[in-house]
């Protein structure tokens, strides 16, 4: 799960580290009080989204005073703002911040993430703050220090100050930056963050350290003991047949195609859409309807493929497993009876009692093809959709 | 022999009395399954499916010397279900619950270092030696004793995976579910290096996804380790980037991860690869065959 900059930033001045001085608007008027509230001169309004890329997609507006607010704000607030990591479409701006400019003398980059091949926490540092920092990973990688948290031992002040020093920080900003990382790290273990990014922290006129950026993802499995952080979560981000699939405890993801899938497990789906790519189509959808794959859960499935009207024809593989295939056909007929099913379906299942589960879906009423094998479905699949 | 567990070793299971744990104890005994008991805490000294019921994992290994664990515990009491089955010296530690906290499975993953267990998992479907033992919840009646030695991180994957080579007559020697979790216990090359000494073991398949980099380190280690015929398989290669494709592990980021390198890597290690996700089968007999 994200959380948006704003929420973020308060999490961060919980822990005692510094942030600019901003609050988080809902209307033009607000945006306007709270500049005057917060005070100085110039101002930065943000739009407050699930994505990156904000500066570049003008989400993020500087303003010399009210006038500006108040028209950065309008044209903001109620938009969606298309950046280089949104679809076409972009994300709906509900919130902005509202933050007194800062002045800038160095921008940095710290981050920090759950790194699998270590298995450990690690935090990375490069004086090539502001950027995108994938690019500078792939095109200087010497440009990105880490270093490694042992679990046992945890974050140590030696670690702090290899980075600071390899960030070129000088005198008492050494010690505010291992202060830092070590409330980073606080912050970490408390709230079950998987990866964290201030980009850029900045060095101000003042030598004070500011975390002008701040991007926090929380471990999804970790959620059920992160209450107050779960609360915050804002749906109007998601994509709605998203959002409603998950409602269903079904795995689903939108794509660009027409042929809807629906899959028994992660792995199926993925190779499912694979196959179909494979064959000459294109997978409209990733759809894993888990493990227990009873009538209403596929009932359910079936709007959720059906609601995009790109859907040519729908693919389901299930490997019945435990599951037996006949109960299994019974529950895909009872769904399409449901739904009405307006395209043609092929059906591929596999495990015990097969051959009861094809009779049954061959004779049902409905346009249900059934087939042999995965590459089988795949080619009828594609057939059908064309 | 086979990898790992076969007809002698004694299982138990860690959340005996619950719903999956009760469920899947039951087809693992109707399968023929060496099983010795649960654990329950607080239930102790009772009989479930006409076994004894134990506190502690120590109390069960203590009475049955079991020496390998399934796992069903709820995701908020796995990491103590983990650490408990190893210091009570089980050697086989197969946890499909889902959902764990990452944060938990690196304390666990640390903790680990100072057992001789193993774990397979979390969020995996276990492990099974046809016709010998049953770990988990794959169904039973898809396997037949064999030559072919799998490793998946995908849990309906490996059944594709084991009816195709079913299929085409070659039968499986053990099956290793090690999960979709981007912090998980055995690994691709624990397995390869077990399946490359094992005289039942005549070919491998290697069934791999999205997201991170073991798959490129076990075309490395295959490269130069591995004598046996392997096909690799990975799934999503239409995946789009930053989407998290169901299982936590499989996310491309940062362009990283994809299924293109993936079968690049294992293509210029000179691992044999199944584009269709339909040629596993047919790619391994073929191999064997030539």
């Amino acid at each position: 799960m994200n959380l948006h900059e704003y929420q973020s930033k308060k999490l961060f001045a919980d822990y005692g580290i510094a942030v600019p001085n901003g609050r988080a608007a809902r209307s033009v008027e607000e945006s306007v009080s709270l500049a005057k509230e917060i005070g100085g001169s110039r101002w930065v309004v943000k739009a407050q989204v699930y994505a990156g890329g904000r500066g570049k997609g003008g989400g993020v507006k500087l303003c010399e005073d009210v006038d500006q607010i108040k028209h950065a704000s309008d044209a903001l607030l109620g938009s969606h703002l298309v950046t280089p990591q949104t679809d076409d479409k972009g994300l709906p701006v509900n919130v902005l911040l509202i933050e007194q400019a800062s002045d800038i003398q160095r921008e940095l980059y710290l981050g920090a993430l759950v790194d699998r091949n270590s298995e450990c926490l690690v935090f990375m540092a490069s004086t090539e703050g502001g950027m995108n920092i994938e690019e500078v990973a792939a095109t200087q990688p010497e440009k990105i220090l880490k270093v490694t948290v042992n679990p046992a031992a945890g974050l140590q002040a030696y670690q702090c100050r290899q980075l600071a020093f390899g960030l070129q920080l000088q005198g008492q900003q050494i010690r505010t930056f291992t202060s830092m990382m070590m409330s980073l790290y606080r912050l970490i273990l408390d709230k079950d963050v998987s990866l964290i990014e201030i980009n850029p922290l900045i060095v101000t006129g003042t030598d004070e350290l500011l975390a002008l950026d701040a991007k926090i993802n929380l471990d999804d499995n970790a959620l059920y003991r992160q209450n107050d952080l779960a609360d915050l979560h804002d749906e109007s981000q998601e994509d709605a047949k998203e959002l409603q699939a998950s409602k269903h405890d079904l795995n689903y993801i939108t794509l660009d195609g027409s042929i809807g899938c629906m899959v028994n497990g992660a792995g199926l789906a993925m190779a499912t859409m694979d196959l179909i790519k494979l064959h000459g189509g294109e997978p409209a959808n990733f759809l894993d309807v888990g493990g227990g794959v009873t009538a209403d859960r596929v009932a359910e499935a079936f709007k959720i493929i059906l609601s995009d009207k790109n859907v040519k024809a729908i693919l389901v593989n299930i490997f019945g497993g435990i599951v037996r295939c006949d109960l299994i056909a019974e529950g895909i007929i009872a769904a399409v009876s449901e739904v009405g099913a307006s395209v043609p379906v092929v059906v591929r299942l596999q495990g015990t009692n097969v051959e009861q589960g094809r009779t049954l879906l061959e004779n049902s009423e409905f346009d249900i093809v059934s087939a042999a094998d995965l590459a089988d479905a795949a080619k009828k699949v594609v057939a059908a959709s064309q | 022999m086979s990898i790992l567990v076969d007809k002698n070793t004694k299982v138990i299971c860690q959340g005996f009395t619950g719903k999956q744990g009760t469920f899947h104890s039951e087809q693992s005994i109707v399968y023929g399954t060496n099983m010795v008991g649960g654990v329950t805490p607080g239930k102790g000294g009772q009989r479930h499916l006409d076994l004894p019921v134990f506190n502690t994992v120590h109390d069960a290994v203590r009475e049955t010397a079991a020496d390998a664990t399934m796992i069903y515990v709820p995701a908020p009491f796995a990491m103590d279900a983990i650490l408990e089955a190893a210091d009570a010296g089980i050697k086989v530690i197969a946890c499909i619950t889902e959902g764990i906290p990452v944060a938990d499975m690196i304390k666990v993953k640390a903790a680990l270092k100072q057992y001789d267990a193993r774990l397979i998992g979390p969020n995996c479907p276990g492990l099974i030696t046809p016709d010998a033992c049953k770990i988990g919840i794959m169904p039973g009646s898809i396997h037949e004793p064999g030559k072919i030695g799998i490793v998946s991180r995908s849990g309906t994957l490996t059944y594709e995976a084991v009816h195709q080579t079913t299929a085409a007559g070659l039968g499986q020697s053990t099956c290793v579910g090690i999960g979709g979790d981007p912090i998980h216990g055995m690994d691709f090359i624990d397995c390869l290096e077990l399946f490359e000494v094992d005289d039942q073991t005549a070919g491998m398949v290697m069934v791999g996804e999205i997201g991170g980099t073991d798959e490129e380190a076990a075309a490395e280690f295959i490269q130069s380790n591995v004598s046996k015929p392997v096909v690799a398989y990975i799934a999503g290669v239409t995946a789009p980037p930053g989407k998290r494709m169901g299982h936590a592990g499989a996310i491309i980021s940062g362009g990283k991860g994809t299924a293109e390198e993936k079968f690049s890597a294992l293509e210029k290690a000179g691992v044999a690869t199944a584009h269709s996700p339909a040629d596993i089968g047919a790619r391994m007999h073929d191999l064997l065959n030539d």
